[in-house]
Protein backbone atom coordinates (compact mmCIF):
# COMPACT_ATOMS: atom_id res chain seq x y z
CA UNK A 1 0.00 0.00 0.00
CA UNK A 2 1.48 3.62 -0.97
CA UNK A 3 1.63 6.02 1.91
CA UNK A 4 -1.16 8.54 1.61
CA UNK A 5 0.07 12.07 -0.02
CA UNK A 6 1.49 14.67 2.85
CA UNK A 7 -1.00 16.84 3.77
CA UNK A 8 1.49 19.73 3.77
CA UNK A 9 2.36 22.19 2.66
CA UNK A 10 -0.51 24.35 3.31
CA UNK A 11 -0.99 27.42 0.44
CA UNK A 12 -3.03 30.40 1.75
CA UNK A 13 -3.67 32.76 -1.32
CA UNK A 14 -4.85 36.00 -1.02
CA UNK A 15 -7.23 35.21 2.12
CA UNK A 16 -9.98 37.28 3.43
CA UNK A 17 -12.18 37.24 6.31
CA UNK A 18 -14.62 40.07 6.60
CA UNK A 19 -17.56 40.25 8.96
CA UNK A 20 -19.32 43.27 7.55
CA UNK A 21 -17.00 45.55 6.14
CA UNK A 22 -14.20 45.06 8.74
CA UNK A 23 -11.65 43.04 7.25
CA UNK A 24 -10.54 40.79 10.34
CA UNK A 25 -8.25 38.75 7.78
CA UNK A 26 -6.76 41.26 5.12
CA UNK A 27 -5.57 39.69 2.11
CA UNK A 28 -3.06 36.62 3.85
CA UNK A 29 -0.50 34.75 0.90
CA UNK A 30 1.62 32.35 2.76
CA UNK A 31 2.69 28.71 2.89
CA UNK A 32 3.48 26.48 5.61
CA UNK A 33 5.78 23.42 5.00
CA UNK A 34 6.20 20.42 6.60
CA UNK A 35 8.86 20.77 9.14
CA UNK A 36 9.65 23.96 11.61
CA UNK A 37 7.34 24.89 14.11
CA UNK A 38 5.57 27.78 13.16
CA UNK A 39 4.28 30.43 15.29
CA UNK A 40 1.66 33.20 14.70
CA UNK A 41 2.32 36.23 16.59
CA UNK A 42 1.08 39.55 16.99
CA UNK A 43 -0.99 42.22 19.04
CA UNK A 44 -5.27 40.94 20.22
CA UNK A 45 -7.33 41.59 17.65
CA UNK A 46 -4.21 40.79 14.94
CA UNK A 47 -6.71 38.15 13.27
CA UNK A 48 -4.47 35.36 14.64
CA UNK A 49 -7.50 33.32 15.75
CA UNK A 50 -9.50 33.60 12.90
CA UNK A 51 -6.44 32.55 10.45
CA UNK A 52 -5.90 29.74 12.17
CA UNK A 53 -9.32 28.60 12.50
CA UNK A 54 -9.37 29.48 8.16
CA UNK A 55 -6.31 27.01 8.25
CA UNK A 56 -8.14 24.15 10.10
CA UNK A 57 -11.42 24.77 8.19
CA UNK A 58 -13.67 25.77 10.85
CA UNK A 59 -14.22 29.34 8.93
CA UNK A 60 -14.56 29.80 5.92
CA UNK A 61 -12.63 32.77 4.11
CA UNK A 62 -14.50 35.54 2.33
CA UNK A 63 -12.26 35.45 -0.49
CA UNK A 64 -8.87 33.44 -1.45
CA UNK A 65 -8.04 29.93 -1.24
CA UNK A 66 -6.57 27.64 0.95
CA UNK A 67 -5.07 24.72 -0.23
CA UNK A 68 -3.64 21.46 1.06
CA UNK A 69 -1.31 19.24 -0.75
CA UNK A 70 -3.31 16.37 -0.26
CA UNK A 71 -6.92 17.28 1.24
CA UNK A 72 -8.47 15.43 3.38
CA UNK A 73 -11.21 13.16 2.36
CA UNK A 74 -14.77 14.76 3.09
CA UNK A 75 -16.77 12.36 5.88
CA UNK A 76 -12.90 10.30 6.15
CA UNK A 77 -11.01 10.22 9.13
CA UNK A 78 -8.95 14.20 10.11
CA UNK A 79 -5.38 13.64 9.61
CA UNK A 80 -5.36 17.49 11.58
CA UNK A 81 -6.11 18.22 14.96
CA UNK A 82 -6.47 22.04 16.65
CA UNK A 83 -6.35 22.59 20.46
CA UNK A 84 -8.24 25.17 22.11
CA UNK A 85 -7.64 28.02 24.61
CA UNK A 86 -10.22 26.30 26.71
CA UNK A 87 -10.27 22.59 26.01
CA UNK A 88 -13.96 21.23 25.19
CA UNK A 89 -14.35 18.33 27.05
CA UNK A 90 -17.50 15.47 27.26
CA UNK A 91 -19.06 14.61 30.16
CA UNK A 92 -17.22 11.28 30.33
CA UNK A 93 -13.66 9.98 31.66
CA UNK A 94 -10.65 11.21 30.25
CA UNK A 95 -10.09 8.03 28.92
CA UNK A 96 -13.66 8.22 27.60
CA UNK A 97 -12.60 11.37 26.08
CA UNK A 98 -9.97 9.86 23.94
CA UNK A 99 -11.83 6.91 22.85
CA UNK A 100 -14.34 9.08 21.56
CA UNK A 101 -12.08 11.03 19.08
CA UNK A 102 -10.57 7.52 18.25
CA UNK A 103 -14.06 6.28 16.91
CA UNK A 104 -14.54 9.45 15.19
CA UNK A 105 -11.22 9.07 13.67
CA UNK A 106 -12.44 5.40 12.74
CA UNK A 107 -10.03 3.44 14.65
CA UNK A 108 -11.08 -0.18 15.05
CA UNK A 109 -12.55 -0.71 18.50
CA UNK A 110 -10.38 -3.56 19.83
CA UNK A 111 -7.32 -0.49 19.59
CA UNK A 112 -9.08 2.22 20.88
CA UNK A 113 -8.35 1.57 24.71
CA UNK A 114 -4.88 0.48 24.51
CA UNK A 115 -3.93 3.54 22.17
CA UNK A 116 -6.25 6.11 24.60
CA UNK A 117 -4.27 4.32 27.56
CA UNK A 118 -0.51 5.43 25.95
CA UNK A 119 -1.80 8.76 24.70
CA UNK A 120 -2.79 9.10 28.73
CA UNK A 121 0.80 8.10 29.91
CA UNK A 122 2.73 10.64 26.82
CA UNK A 123 0.98 13.35 28.61
CA UNK A 124 1.40 12.00 32.26
CA UNK A 125 -2.37 11.73 33.42
CA UNK A 126 -2.65 7.78 32.81
CA UNK A 127 -2.97 7.95 36.87
CA UNK A 128 -6.46 9.71 35.82
CA UNK A 129 -8.11 7.61 32.86
CA UNK A 130 -11.21 6.47 35.03
CA UNK A 131 -11.57 10.10 36.43
CA UNK A 132 -14.46 12.33 34.97
CA UNK A 133 -12.89 14.43 32.76
CA UNK A 134 -14.29 17.92 34.02
CA UNK A 135 -13.74 17.88 37.05
CA UNK A 136 -10.08 17.76 36.52
CA UNK A 137 -7.91 20.74 36.76
CA UNK A 138 -7.22 23.39 34.30
CA UNK A 139 -3.70 22.22 33.62
CA UNK A 140 -4.62 18.53 33.44
CA UNK A 141 -7.84 18.91 31.07
CA UNK A 142 -4.84 21.04 28.65
CA UNK A 143 -3.31 17.67 28.88
CA UNK A 144 -5.97 15.71 28.13
CA UNK A 145 -6.81 17.95 24.72
CA UNK A 146 -3.58 17.04 23.98
CA UNK A 147 -3.77 12.98 24.55
CA UNK A 148 -6.58 13.33 22.69
CA UNK A 149 -4.60 14.99 19.61
CA UNK A 150 -1.99 12.64 20.45
CA UNK A 151 -3.87 9.40 20.05
CA UNK A 152 -5.03 10.67 16.80
CA UNK A 153 -1.22 11.13 15.51
CA UNK A 154 -2.34 14.01 12.94
CA UNK A 155 0.23 15.27 10.84
CA UNK A 156 -0.81 18.63 11.54
CA UNK A 157 -1.68 20.28 14.82
CA UNK A 158 -3.15 23.67 15.48
CA UNK A 159 -2.70 25.31 19.13
CA UNK A 160 -4.63 28.10 19.67
CA UNK A 161 -3.31 30.04 22.79
CA UNK A 162 -3.12 26.71 24.93
CA UNK A 163 -1.86 27.85 28.07
CA UNK A 164 -3.16 31.66 27.95
CA UNK A 165 -5.42 30.27 30.81
CA UNK A 166 -2.56 28.52 33.30
CA UNK A 167 -0.03 28.55 35.75
CA UNK A 168 3.77 29.05 34.56
CA UNK A 169 3.77 25.45 35.93
CA UNK A 170 0.71 24.11 34.11
CA UNK A 171 2.49 26.03 30.78
CA UNK A 172 5.46 24.62 30.91
CA UNK A 173 4.24 20.66 30.97
CA UNK A 174 1.47 21.70 28.14
CA UNK A 175 4.84 22.98 26.20
CA UNK A 176 6.94 19.70 26.36
CA UNK A 177 4.18 17.88 24.98
CA UNK A 178 3.82 20.17 22.24
CA UNK A 179 7.54 19.38 22.06
CA UNK A 180 7.37 15.92 22.27
CA UNK A 181 4.69 15.72 19.22
CA UNK A 182 7.03 17.73 17.14
CA UNK A 183 9.91 15.23 17.97
CA UNK A 184 7.01 12.43 16.72
CA UNK A 185 6.94 14.06 13.75
CA UNK A 186 3.46 16.45 13.85
CA UNK A 187 4.12 20.11 12.62
CA UNK A 188 3.07 22.37 14.95
CA UNK A 189 1.28 25.69 14.23
CA UNK A 190 0.71 27.99 17.41
CA UNK A 191 -1.02 30.77 17.85
CA UNK A 192 0.55 33.05 20.95
CA UNK A 193 0.89 35.84 22.28
CA UNK A 194 3.40 35.35 25.04
CA UNK A 195 6.95 35.79 23.72
CA UNK A 196 8.89 33.71 25.79
CA UNK A 197 6.73 30.61 24.78
CA UNK A 198 7.18 31.63 21.09
CA UNK A 199 10.82 31.57 21.70
CA UNK A 200 10.55 28.35 23.11
CA UNK A 201 8.83 26.83 20.97
CA UNK A 202 9.08 28.24 17.40
CA UNK A 203 11.50 27.75 14.51
CA UNK A 204 9.43 30.44 12.16
CA UNK A 205 7.64 33.36 13.10
CA UNK A 206 4.46 34.19 11.25
CA UNK A 207 3.92 38.28 12.24
CA UNK A 208 0.26 39.17 11.88
CA UNK A 209 -0.63 43.03 12.43
CA UNK A 210 -4.33 44.17 11.82
CA UNK A 211 -5.28 41.12 9.52
CA UNK A 212 -2.08 41.70 7.73
CA UNK A 213 1.24 39.03 7.25
CA UNK A 214 3.75 41.81 7.58
CA UNK A 215 6.33 39.02 7.94
CA UNK A 216 7.51 35.68 8.12
CA UNK A 217 11.15 35.02 9.56
CA UNK A 218 13.11 32.62 11.62
CA UNK A 219 12.42 32.74 14.78
CA UNK A 220 16.21 33.81 16.25
CA UNK A 221 16.58 36.25 13.49
CA UNK A 222 12.67 38.09 14.26
CA UNK A 223 13.59 38.30 18.05
CA UNK A 224 16.72 40.10 17.06
CA UNK A 225 15.74 41.76 14.31
CA UNK A 226 12.69 41.71 12.77
CA UNK A 227 12.09 43.74 9.75
CA UNK A 228 9.09 45.24 10.07
CA UNK A 229 8.88 48.23 12.26
CA UNK A 230 5.08 46.84 13.77
CA UNK A 231 7.22 43.72 14.94
CA UNK A 232 10.11 45.67 16.44
CA UNK A 233 6.94 47.69 18.34
CA UNK A 234 4.89 45.04 19.48
CA UNK A 235 8.55 43.31 20.44
CA UNK A 236 9.68 46.08 22.81
CA UNK A 237 6.30 46.31 24.13
CA UNK A 238 6.11 43.09 24.94
CA UNK A 239 9.06 41.97 25.98
CA UNK A 240 8.84 40.17 29.28
CA UNK A 241 12.67 40.55 30.26
CA UNK B 1 -57.60 9.73 53.79
CA UNK B 2 -58.61 6.48 55.20
CA UNK B 3 -58.65 5.03 51.54
CA UNK B 4 -55.21 5.91 51.01
CA UNK B 5 -53.93 4.53 53.96
CA UNK B 6 -56.02 1.32 53.29
CA UNK B 7 -54.72 0.93 50.26
CA UNK B 8 -58.16 0.74 48.58
CA UNK B 9 -57.66 -2.14 45.91
CA UNK B 10 -59.75 0.40 43.57
CA UNK B 11 -57.38 3.67 44.08
CA UNK B 12 -54.53 1.12 43.86
CA UNK B 13 -55.21 0.08 40.47
CA UNK B 14 -56.35 3.84 39.17
CA UNK B 15 -53.03 5.03 40.22
CA UNK B 16 -51.23 2.27 39.04
CA UNK B 17 -52.81 2.94 35.70
CA UNK B 18 -51.85 6.44 35.65
CA UNK B 19 -48.51 5.48 36.35
CA UNK B 20 -48.74 3.10 33.33
CA UNK B 21 -49.67 5.43 30.93
CA UNK B 22 -47.83 8.41 31.69
CA UNK B 23 -44.83 6.70 31.56
CA UNK B 24 -45.15 4.93 28.56
CA UNK B 25 -46.13 8.73 27.19
CA UNK B 26 -43.04 9.77 28.53
CA UNK B 27 -40.79 7.02 27.06
CA UNK B 28 -42.42 7.10 23.49
CA UNK B 29 -42.09 10.93 24.19
CA UNK B 30 -38.45 11.26 24.69
CA UNK B 31 -37.53 8.67 21.87
CA UNK B 32 -38.89 11.10 19.24
CA UNK B 33 -38.60 14.63 21.01
CA UNK B 34 -35.21 14.72 22.21
CA UNK B 35 -33.31 13.27 18.85
CA UNK B 36 -35.98 15.57 16.95
CA UNK B 37 -35.04 18.89 19.69
CA UNK B 38 -31.13 17.97 19.09
CA UNK B 39 -31.43 17.10 15.26
CA UNK B 40 -32.68 20.94 15.13
CA UNK B 41 -30.48 22.13 17.59
CA UNK B 42 -27.26 20.96 15.48
CA UNK B 43 -28.65 21.86 12.20
CA UNK B 44 -29.28 24.69 10.08
CA UNK B 45 -32.32 24.60 7.47
CA UNK B 46 -34.46 26.51 5.93
CA UNK B 47 -37.78 27.05 8.14
CA UNK B 48 -35.78 26.32 11.06
CA UNK B 49 -36.85 29.06 13.00
CA UNK B 50 -40.37 29.08 11.72
CA UNK B 51 -40.04 25.73 13.36
CA UNK B 52 -38.54 26.11 16.63
CA UNK B 53 -41.60 29.23 16.64
CA UNK B 54 -43.86 26.19 16.02
CA UNK B 55 -42.52 23.70 18.41
CA UNK B 56 -42.38 26.30 21.26
CA UNK B 57 -46.16 27.51 20.38
CA UNK B 58 -47.00 23.76 20.80
CA UNK B 59 -45.83 23.79 24.21
CA UNK B 60 -48.62 25.32 24.89
CA UNK B 61 -51.30 22.76 23.22
CA UNK B 62 -54.92 22.64 25.18
CA UNK B 63 -55.14 19.24 26.07
CA UNK B 64 -58.88 19.28 25.34
CA UNK B 65 -58.51 20.09 21.50
CA UNK B 66 -55.76 17.02 21.55
CA UNK B 67 -58.36 14.83 23.42
CA UNK B 68 -60.67 16.16 20.19
CA UNK B 69 -58.67 15.29 17.84
CA UNK B 70 -57.18 11.99 18.62
CA UNK B 71 -60.95 11.42 19.80
CA UNK B 72 -61.89 11.83 15.81
CA UNK B 73 -59.25 9.87 14.59
CA UNK B 74 -59.72 7.07 16.56
CA UNK B 75 -63.75 7.15 16.99
CA UNK B 76 -66.06 4.64 14.75
CA UNK B 77 -65.94 6.73 11.81
CA UNK B 78 -63.09 8.21 11.75
CA UNK B 79 -59.47 7.56 9.56
CA UNK B 80 -57.86 5.20 11.92
CA UNK B 81 -61.62 3.77 13.73
CA UNK B 82 -60.63 0.35 12.53
CA UNK B 83 -58.19 -0.08 15.27
CA UNK B 84 -60.90 0.11 17.76
CA UNK B 85 -58.80 1.83 20.34
CA UNK B 86 -61.34 4.39 21.38
CA UNK B 87 -61.76 4.36 24.65
CA UNK B 88 -58.78 2.00 26.19
CA UNK B 89 -55.50 3.01 28.07
CA UNK B 90 -54.05 2.72 24.62
CA UNK B 91 -55.54 6.23 23.05
CA UNK B 92 -54.74 7.62 26.19
CA UNK B 93 -51.22 6.89 25.74
CA UNK B 94 -51.59 8.30 22.42
CA UNK B 95 -52.78 11.40 23.41
CA UNK B 96 -50.74 12.15 26.12
CA UNK B 97 -47.59 11.79 23.81
CA UNK B 98 -48.71 13.83 21.13
CA UNK B 99 -49.55 16.11 24.16
CA UNK B 100 -45.66 16.06 25.51
CA UNK B 101 -43.44 15.41 22.20
CA UNK B 102 -43.27 18.93 21.53
CA UNK B 103 -42.42 19.96 25.02
CA UNK B 104 -39.97 17.36 24.88
CA UNK B 105 -38.37 18.75 21.53
CA UNK B 106 -38.51 22.06 22.33
CA UNK B 107 -36.96 22.00 25.85
CA UNK B 108 -34.30 19.89 24.66
CA UNK B 109 -33.47 22.04 21.61
CA UNK B 110 -32.67 24.61 23.90
CA UNK B 111 -30.64 23.32 25.90
CA UNK B 112 -28.51 21.30 22.80
CA UNK B 113 -28.54 24.14 21.10
CA UNK B 114 -26.88 26.39 23.93
CA UNK B 115 -24.16 23.39 24.80
CA UNK B 116 -23.41 23.09 20.84
CA UNK B 117 -22.43 26.96 20.57
CA UNK B 118 -19.84 25.82 23.49
CA UNK B 119 -19.19 22.38 21.67
CA UNK B 120 -19.27 23.08 17.73
CA UNK B 121 -16.16 23.91 17.18
CA UNK B 122 -14.03 21.03 19.04
CA UNK B 123 -16.74 18.21 17.62
CA UNK B 124 -15.85 19.47 13.79
CA UNK B 125 -12.47 19.95 14.50
CA UNK B 126 -12.77 15.96 15.46
CA UNK B 127 -14.79 15.43 12.55
CA UNK B 128 -17.93 14.65 14.05
CA UNK B 129 -20.93 15.05 11.67
CA UNK B 130 -24.13 17.00 12.58
CA UNK B 131 -26.05 13.55 12.50
CA UNK B 132 -23.28 12.19 15.00
CA UNK B 133 -23.51 15.43 17.18
CA UNK B 134 -27.00 15.00 18.18
CA UNK B 135 -26.97 11.83 20.04
CA UNK B 136 -23.11 12.54 21.68
CA UNK B 137 -24.50 16.14 22.86
CA UNK B 138 -27.67 14.19 24.27
CA UNK B 139 -25.90 11.80 25.92
CA UNK B 140 -23.34 14.50 27.13
CA UNK B 141 -26.20 16.46 28.73
CA UNK B 142 -28.09 13.51 29.90
CA UNK B 143 -28.34 15.16 33.68
CA UNK B 144 -29.65 18.46 32.19
CA UNK B 145 -32.39 16.53 30.59
CA UNK B 146 -33.69 14.59 33.47
CA UNK B 147 -35.59 18.09 34.08
CA UNK B 148 -36.82 17.79 30.64
CA UNK B 149 -38.42 14.63 31.21
CA UNK B 150 -39.68 15.15 34.06
CA UNK B 151 -41.29 18.15 32.81
CA UNK B 152 -43.05 16.01 30.50
CA UNK B 153 -43.68 13.21 32.90
CA UNK B 154 -45.65 15.97 35.00
CA UNK B 155 -47.79 17.59 31.95
CA UNK B 156 -48.63 14.14 31.49
CA UNK B 157 -49.67 12.87 34.55
CA UNK B 158 -51.62 16.01 35.89
CA UNK B 159 -53.39 16.44 32.41
CA UNK B 160 -57.02 15.68 32.46
CA UNK B 161 -59.27 17.19 29.08
CA UNK B 162 -57.22 14.77 26.82
CA UNK B 163 -57.29 11.48 28.35
CA UNK B 164 -61.09 12.40 29.58
CA UNK B 165 -62.23 13.01 26.10
CA UNK B 166 -60.11 9.54 24.59
CA UNK B 167 -60.19 7.58 27.55
CA UNK B 168 -64.05 7.99 28.81
CA UNK B 169 -62.80 7.63 32.50
CA UNK B 170 -64.35 4.04 32.53
CA UNK B 171 -64.16 2.70 35.66
CA UNK B 172 -61.47 0.02 36.08
CA UNK B 173 -60.94 0.42 32.47
CA UNK B 174 -59.33 4.15 31.48
CA UNK B 175 -60.11 5.87 35.06
CA UNK B 176 -57.07 7.70 36.08
CA UNK B 177 -56.48 9.91 39.33
CA UNK B 178 -56.93 13.19 36.93
CA UNK B 179 -60.23 11.53 35.45
CA UNK B 180 -61.16 10.24 39.27
CA UNK B 181 -60.45 13.49 41.29
CA UNK B 182 -62.52 15.71 38.17
CA UNK B 183 -65.89 12.90 38.40
CA UNK B 184 -65.51 12.30 42.71
CA UNK B 185 -65.44 16.08 42.84
CA UNK B 186 -68.41 16.84 40.60
CA UNK B 187 -69.91 13.53 42.72
CA UNK B 188 -69.12 15.64 45.75
CA UNK B 189 -67.22 12.75 47.35
CA UNK B 190 -64.63 15.44 48.54
CA UNK B 191 -62.95 12.86 50.69
CA UNK B 192 -61.47 10.36 47.77
CA UNK B 193 -60.85 13.41 45.56
CA UNK B 194 -58.91 14.98 48.22
CA UNK B 195 -56.74 11.49 48.61
CA UNK B 196 -56.29 11.30 45.22
CA UNK B 197 -55.51 14.79 44.68
CA UNK B 198 -52.22 14.34 47.51
CA UNK B 199 -51.74 10.94 45.94
CA UNK B 200 -50.45 12.86 42.78
CA UNK B 201 -48.93 15.88 44.48
CA UNK B 202 -47.02 12.98 46.57
CA UNK B 203 -45.73 10.95 43.10
CA UNK B 204 -45.21 14.05 41.34
CA UNK B 205 -43.27 15.79 44.39
CA UNK B 206 -41.05 12.69 44.88
CA UNK B 207 -40.01 12.08 41.63
CA UNK B 208 -38.96 15.65 41.07
CA UNK B 209 -36.78 15.01 44.89
CA UNK B 210 -35.26 11.93 42.80
CA UNK B 211 -34.27 13.84 39.79
CA UNK B 212 -32.10 16.30 41.64
CA UNK B 213 -30.58 14.00 43.65
CA UNK B 214 -29.57 12.31 40.85
CA UNK B 215 -28.66 15.22 39.51
CA UNK B 216 -26.64 16.83 41.78
CA UNK B 217 -24.54 13.76 42.38
CA UNK B 218 -23.99 13.42 39.18
CA UNK B 219 -22.95 17.04 38.61
CA UNK B 220 -20.69 16.81 41.22
CA UNK B 221 -18.97 13.04 39.71
CA UNK B 222 -18.97 14.32 36.36
CA UNK B 223 -18.78 18.02 36.16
Amino acid sequence: MRAPLSLLPLALENVVFAVGSRRIIDGVSVRIDAGPRTVILGPNGAGKSVLLRICHGLLAPTAGTVAWNAPEIAGGPRRQAMVFQRPVLLRRSALGNVTYALKLADVPVGQREERAMEALRKVGLDGLGRHSARVLSGGEQQRLALARVWALRPEVLFLDEPTASLDPGAAHEIEQVIAALHAAGTKIVLVTHNLGQAHRLGDEVLFLHQGRLLERTPADRFFKHPTSSEAAKFLEGELPW
Amino acid sequence: MGLVVAADPKLVGIVLLSLRISVTAVVIGCAIGLPVGAAIAVNEFRGRRALIVILNGLMGLPSVVVGLVVYLLLSRAGPLGSWGILFTPTAMVIAQTILITPTLAALSRQVVGDAWQEYREQLRSLGETRLGAAPTLLWDLRFSLVTIVLAGFGRAASEVGAVMIVGGNIDGVTRVMTTAIALETSKGDLPLALGLGFILLFIVLALNAGASVVKETAQRRYG
